[in-house]
């Protein structure tokens, strides 16, 4: 490989400056627009000297609290970016008729089809729900962090590396053209030879990575740290769904690593696992890399389950209906998630009892789903609900997503799965359990934690706003493209001849506009809530008269969570200590021990983005260079053995105090 | 949904629909009204599976509201009973009431998918005909391609290209594979679809019931061309599809192995093609992926594999088994599934840097490079067992090809 004497191709690999896409106007005014908006924000935090705090504080603490807030502001930004390629596929698809052929090529097309799968799965949904888990679940079971806190700060930042990776493939060179899950032979080095594959690789290696020491993290977290007296049977519902989607975060994402790694021997080593040539197979890749993606669809929707379970409870007051048939129903789901993966893909020419099986075995992991929605239905009955923010998701993700669960089930039976396969039905059914499960429930949980995390609420009415766009948004982009599935309509085209279909796309389009009205609603919320802060300001600590631990602290908690570790007697732990007339301490503070912040994790991110860049260009002599970098880095932390430090008792003491005189305050 | 929903209230939603529906018949859902038999059962079984869960979802989506409206806080006349958690009748309730669905869903899926196995030869023309004793179906070969598809019709001994046709009410059976990527074969009128891959087969039995021309489609994205991969399906009348067949072998050009090379570069909106003949073993050789001369074919290699496999000998097999830079060895490169930004095209001969450099590869001495291209090894003597091992450089002199070669 360093045979070649051209000494440019040597310090650069296959990069070049034509890389940079000058001639393509959309990326030039998006190039533009991300410039100025940075040297805004980079302006900004150098003129009211944000850096050093921003840097103390955020980047590199080791807090769980922090690291959560900070993967859900990466979701939040990356949302916008996948949202930007939804409404340029939906406009595309509104006008590419007949003789118009709208206004992207497929080879740009291609790549924004790609792109928003990627973004939407790996960069918005799951540091959403990493994030959302990170924050709340040391704060329920009532520990001060999580079991490893470096290890915390690294996975966010190795999330946030494949997050920059996969942007930059918008500036320099292309991103894969291949659908999200980048099928070969398509993906394989003699029919995908340009660099996007390898930014798709590469990007969702490096969060992969990220995404797995988080999940052993936070299974080490809830199985060792709980408070005394919290039984697995007395853990929250959430900490429960936290947990199961752990088990299959660890379960699950090797699989996608290994599978990524022969594609990428494929096409840096030439190996034929999955190509066409010298008896390689593509189905191999098709099924491992289902047997990851089933399981990761588990991942997402399980925490919003448990955030569900929290809220209906919550603004129910009145305790879950059914609280261990809610549990065996996640782990039932969490087990069964992993036998269902070949409905993916009937289409590919399995025997009928083999088609059979997986579509039954698909139909029963609805049964644990149902009995869930039947629980939080009769947890509403005889309630007394109020309908906060949270409360709305809640109810409109029960509606809504009994269509998808419904729609879902009608894919497993094979034989209407060979017509509704690909088609548009299939990308709104998906949309229908993604957006109605998983963000309603992720949009729900960031509403229902907000005052935790930052001690006022989020503004009332731009969140009713915000949901009431997002949910008639969703419903209007959506139904019309179950109805073009029916119509025979399939996904990933680029171009239509049949006029007849036009006006359902507008229609499509015209939803999505409302969902960005949504998007733009939410956006409001958070500057109308910062704005309004004082008049939003929580000091009771619990705004909701929530029922779990987390809301026993005040908002924003203490760095340390809890002066004492409290003691369990019942699930819905703070709710029974309001019963019995709990009484906070106010005295014999002692010193706690906590974690210090290191810059080693965002060290390393950055190594790894340096390396995942020289991996793509074939900048051989770099990537040597960046990998032994992130090897003495990570070596090197190991003998870091100044971590730790106390807080000082006379600390824990004030902030103590300062809380009980805010407490009286409102007495 | 609510029970005491007042008339007025109804008519108007009624009236709030009727545009709904007015779109909705404008359109034509094909998978709800098909014309063959297949595509019909299995629009009944989307029906019925509907109904079935429908049983249970929308109790749900009216309790939920009903209950979401009643226990409001401010309705204070609603009984509060805040540590009511569990009943036992209540949660075998709702375990079972799914569980029974499902059974029930589960039997009709067991059932319809090895009815409906497109593997399964016809055993009806539709819901009230069976198949007429000793009738032929029709066999069509389907080879999917960058970005058409190519139609063999092995018994009339004709070829089309984006157009398929075939006689109503005649069984239709497919063998489906692709020369390129993985496609799926969809025409939604018809059946449901099936997936092409290299060097493997699917099959479809399907039947037409009705007369007309419907749409057919790659299902399955496959690059740059693929949106415009469709092609017309008609069904015909027995008299129809004869004077068809005379047509295409009037008009049509013969198909040979060069035709075929030809026709299989990647190229996109082609027009429809006519082959009046078809050169012997054409779809064989597709499906093996060696219709390139010098290619191994995958059932020769199936061959050599049960017979324990050739060890190091077959190692001189190595440029025969790769078959996607076929295009680079002949020289002759068409746009493909990723030229753009990266300003590379697709079947590229050239390597990602990194892999060994083969013969083919640019910066191989001059001298050796033609003496490889074109793969035509006709006229060499095969009695060497296998080249020596080692790059193209060292082969070049000595002949590659293992024993017992089909392909030549």
């Amino acid at each position: 490989m360093f045979s070649n004497p051209d000494l440019q191709k040597l310090l650069f690999g296959r990069l070049t400056l034509d890389a940079v896409p000058l001639h393509e106007p959309i990326l030039l005014i998006t190039f533009a627009m991300v410039g100025l908006g940075g040297v805004a924000v980079l302006g900004a935090l150098t003129y009211f000297r944000l850096w050093g705090p921003l840097w103390r504080d955020w980047f590199t603490s080791v807090d769980h609290k922090k690291i959560g807030i900070m993967y859900i502001v990466l979701a939040l930004v990356m949302l916008l970016r996948g949202f930007a390629d939804a409404l340029m596929m939906r406009a595309q698809q509104a006008m590419a008729f007949g003789p118009n052929e709208g206004y992207l090529p497929p080879h740009h097309y291609d790549q924004i089809f790609t792109a928003h799968g990627v973004i939407m799965i790996f960069f918005v949904a799951m540091p959403l729900v990493t994030g959302l888990m990170n924050f709340v679940v040391p704060l329920q079971i009532g520990a001060r962090d999580v079991a490893f806190p470096f290890l915390n700060n690294f996975s966010f930042w190795m999330t946030v590396s494949g997050a920059v990776t996969v942007m930059a493939s918008l500036f320099v060179g292309e991103f894969a053209r291949t659908g999200w899950l980048a099928y070969p032979p398509l993906s394989g080095p003699a029919m995908s030879p340009g660099v996007g594959v390898d930014y798709y690789i590469w990007a969702l290696q490096i969060a992969g990575i990220g995404t797995l020491l988080s999940g052993i993290n936070l299974i080490a977290t809830i199985v060792k740290m709980r408070a005394p007296g919290m039984t697995m049977m007395k853990m929250p519902v959430f900490t429960w769904t936290a947990l199961c989607t752990n088990i299959l975060i660890v379960a699950a994402f090797p699989i996608l690593t290994a599978v990524l790694a022969l594609l990428s021997l494929d096409r840096y080593v030439g190996t034929h696992f999955f190509s066409n040539d010298l008896g390689g197979n593509p189905m191999m890749y098709v099924n491992l890399v289902w047997i990851w993606g089933h399981p990761e669809v588990y991942i997402l929707i399980l925490p919003a389950f448990g955030v569900f379970s929290e809220i209906v409870s919550t603004f129910s007051s009145k305790r879950l209906f059914g609280y261990a048939s809610m549990v065996y129903a996640t782990v039932v789901i969490t087990i069964l998630s992993y036998l269902v993966w070949l409905h993916h893909f009937f289409t590919m020419g399995s025997g009928s009892s083999v088609n059979s099986f997986f579509g039954i075995t698909t139909m029963i992991i609805s049964i644990p789903t149902g009995a869930k929605i039947f629980n939080w239905l009769f947890t509403m009955y005889k309630g007394r609900i109020r309908f906060e923010v949270p409360m709305l998701w809640t109810v409109g993700f029960m509606v809504t997503f009994v269509i998808g669960g419904m729609t879902g089930v009608l894919l497993a039976v094979p034989p209407a799965d060979f017509v509704l396969h690909n088609s548009l039905f299939l990308i709104a059914h998906f949309h229908n359990v993604i957006i109605g499960g998983v963000l309603f429930g992720m949009l729900a949980g960031i509403t229902y934690w907000f005052p935790k995390a930052f001690g006022f609420k989020l503004d009332d009415f731009w969140g009713k706003v915000s949901f009431w766009f997002w949910l008639t948004g969703f419903w209007v982009a959506f139904m019309p493209l179950y109805v073009l599935g029916l119509m025979g309509v399939t996904r990933r085209v680029q171009h239509f001849d049949d006029p007849s279909l036009q006006i359902w796309f507008i229609i499509a389009a015209f939803g999505a506009v409302l969902i960005l009205c949504g998007i733009a609603s939410f956006a409001i919320t958070l500057v109308v809530s910062v704005l309004r802060r004082e008049q939003l300001r929580d000091t009771t600590g619990d705004p909701w008269g929530g029922r779990t631990l987390e809301w026993a602290t005040s908002s924003p908690p203490p760095d340390y969570n809890f002066a004492f570790t409290p003691v369990i007697h019942d699930h819905d732990a703070w709710w029974d200590m309001k019963k019995r007339g709990y009484a906070r301490p106010m005295q014999g503070f002692q010193a706690i021990h906590m974690p210090k912040s290191t810059a080693a994790g965002i060290i390393l991110g950055v190594l790894s983005i340096v390396f995942a860049f020289a991996m793509i260009w074939y900048i051989w002599w770099l990537a040597a260079f960046s990998f032994a970098a992130i090897a003495v880095v990570a070596i090197g932390h190991t003998f870091n053995y100044n971590r730790d430090f106390y807080i000082p008792a006379d600390e824990v003491v004030r902030t103590e105090g300062q809380r009980t005189a805010l407490l009286a305050e409102r007495v | 949904m609510v029970p005491n929903e007042s008339m007025p209230v109804k008519t108007l939603r009624t009236l709030a629909l009727l545009p709904l529906f007015g779109l909705l018949s404008g359109c034509n859902m094909v998978l709800m009204q098909p014309s063959g038999d297949i595509a019909a059962r299995q629009r009944d079984l989307i029906l019925a599976s509907t109904g079935l869960m429908l049983l249970i979802i929308i109790p749900v989506i009216a309790f939920t509201l009903l209950f979401a409206w009643r226990y409001r806080v401010s309705n204070t006349k609603a009984e509060y009973d805040p540590d009511w958690h569990h009943s036992t009748q209540l949660e075998v309730l709702i375990w079972s009431a799914p569980l029974v669905i499902v059974i029930a869903l589960g039997a009709l899926t067991w059932i319809s998918t090895h009815t409906l196995d497109p593997y399964r030869p016809l055993s009806r023309l539709d819901a009230d005909r069976p198949l007429p004793a000793g009738v032929k179906p029709l066999s069509v070969e389907v080879v999917a391609l960058d970005w058409k598809w190519l139609f063999f019709y092995p018994d009339q001994g004709i070829a089309t290209v984006n157009e398929l046709v075939a006689p109503v009410d005649v069984p239709i059976s497919f063998k489906i594979t692709s020369a390129t990527v993985m496609n799926s074969f969809f025409i939604p009128a018809l059946a449901g679809q099936i997936y092409a891959m290299a060097g493997m087969e699917t099959k479809l039995h399907a039947v037409i019931n009705k007369a007309g021309t419907y749409e057919g489609l790659s299902a399955n994205y496959s690059g740059s061309g693929f949106s415009r991969m469709n092609f017309k399906f008609h069904g015909l009348d027995q008299a129809g599809f004869d004077q068809w067949v005379a047509k295409v072998k009037a008009e049509g050009k013969p198909l040979d192995r060069q035709s075929y090379l030809a026709l299989e570069k990647p190229s996109e909106r082609e027009p429809v093609r006519y082959f009046s003949t078809v050169e012997n073993g054409l779809y064989s050789a597709v499906l093996n992926m060696c219709a390139v001369p010098g290619k191994m074919c995958m059932n020769e290699m199936m061959h050599i594999d049960a017979m324990g496999g050739a060890g190091k000998e077959s190692h001189g097999n190595r440029e025969r088994l790769e078959y996607d830079n076929r295009y680079a060895e002949q020289g002759v490169e068409a746009p493909a599934a990723t030229v753009g930004g990266s300003g590379r095209e697709s079947h590229s001969r050239e390597q990602p840097e990194g892999m060994k450099p083969k013969s083919i590869a640019p910066d191989v001495k001059p001298d050796s490079a033609p003496e490889h291209s074109g793969h035509d090894h006709a006229g060499h003597d095969h009695a060497g067992h296998g080249g020596p091992a080692g790059d193209g450089k060292d082969s070049k002199g000595s002949d590659p090809i293992a024993p017992g070669q089909l392909n030549r």
